[in-house]
């Protein structure tokens, strides 16, 4: 607990264009950025704009950047990210705003649907079920990226991201790379061919944020090397395309 | 039949592949390099002395053309990057940016070992 009493929280207020505005938040005992957001808009100013839903880290809808470095705010502790008293709140990078705090996460989910996010399989309920070995090597490669909570907080932390706004980004890339890894699913060439390119997998730098600053702890540059290496040799060997 | 962005999608797989491989070639060429310049350094180094190890050294072209050939093959590719990402350069000129310094690397690198080979 801080020796302070009150926080001192500069939060976006405005679209593109806008300023931070500061407030006083009274500190609390396991106070979480999420609750200090929370108290502003019930008990400080109504109109302030955000978003969350679950306040237990699984719907990934609470991300904003606090102190300069994208997290989810309802689990991250006050007490781990305040400097002095200070806490600085805005949104996500790399994403429009809306207003305030929440930003427009249309274009983040759409590449996940132009990285062939969809699963697609063959099998009908006629049919048994099919079997995959827990202990297999693509099912452990799946499962490392698979808990992905669909956050965009590696989206936001992503250079490449800044840099190339075309580029798919960590979060769609890996989930290409679950399905890539799915036995059952039939769209593997066309998923290939969608991931990549200067828009895809081999616009990845590895330069890590994304693992970094994953809430869930998995790395999308793992899976997006594992596409590289996928794509790259399909190519050479003429079969992407 | 794909379109021309797929098929510029697959250059793009090409061309990381190159330059992987190239990375791998270059990784090794640079370590046996230093080596070199390391052990032949000691006690001072002369043109004379370097010619006399280079000078109709068939091993010692060849070593060095792969190197300049490694080098001409990865560079442009992260230098179109560069351009891209840095320069905000749109992909044609970034492409010809490119090319121009592999081309040059290419031209130079083979000058200087042929330089060293026959001088």
């Amino acid at each position: 607990m801080s020796s302070s009493s009150f926080l001192k929280v500069s939060v976006w207020r405005g679209k593109a264009k806008g300023a931070f505005v500061t407030y006083d938040v009274p500190r609390r005992e396991s106070q979480t950025v999420l609750d200090v957001v929370t108290h502003i808009q019930r008990a400080i100013d109504p109109s302030l704009s955000y978003r969350f839903a679950c306040r237990v880290g699984m719907c990934g809808s609470c991300a904003m950047t606090v102190n300069g470095k994208a997290r989810w705010t309802c689990r991250t502790h006050v007490s781990k990210v305040v400097e002095g008293d200070a806490l600085e709140i805005a949104p996500l990078s790399n994403l429009p705003v809306i207003k305030d705090l929440a930003t427009d996460m249309r274009e983040f989910f759409d590449k996940w649907a132009r990285a062939k996010g969809q699963f697609k399989g063959t099998r009908t309920r006629y049919d048994d079920f099919a079997v995959v070995a827990p202990d297999s090597k693509a099912r452990g490669a799946a499962n490392a990226g698979i808990e992905c909570i669909g956050c965009a907080v590696c989206y936001a932390s992503c250079d490449v991201v800044a840099w190339r706004p075309g580029y798919l980004g960590p979060a769609a890339l890996n989930r290409a790379w679950t399905l890539a890894n799915d036995v059952r699913d039939v769209q593997q060439k066309e998923r290939l061919l969608a991931v990549s390119g200067d828009a895809g997998c081999h616009a990845c730098h590895t330069q890590g944020s994304c693992n970094e600053r994953c809430p869930k702890q998995i790395e999308p540059t793992a899976g997006i090397s594992g596409l590289k290496k996928l794509a790259a040799r399909a190519a050479v060997r003429g079969e992407l395309g | 039949m794909i379109t021309v962005e797929q098929a510029a999608r697959i250059t793009e797989a090409k061309l990381w592949y190159w330059q992987r491989i190239s990375a791998m070639v270059l990784a090794l060429c640079v370590i046996v390099h230093v080596a070199i310049m390391i052990y032949a350094v000691r006690g001072g180094l002369t043109g004379a002395e370097i010619l006399g190890r280079t000078r109709g050294s068939v091993s010692f072209a060849a070593f060095y053309g792969v190197f300049v050939l490694a080098c001409a093959v990865h560079v442009p590719v992260g230098l179109m990057r560069v351009a891209e990402e840095w320069l905000h350069l749109d992909r044609f000129l970034s492409v010809v940016l490119g090319k121009l310094f592999g081309v040059t690397i290419l031209f130079l690198g083979l000058r200087a070992v042929y330089g060293v080979f026959t001088g």
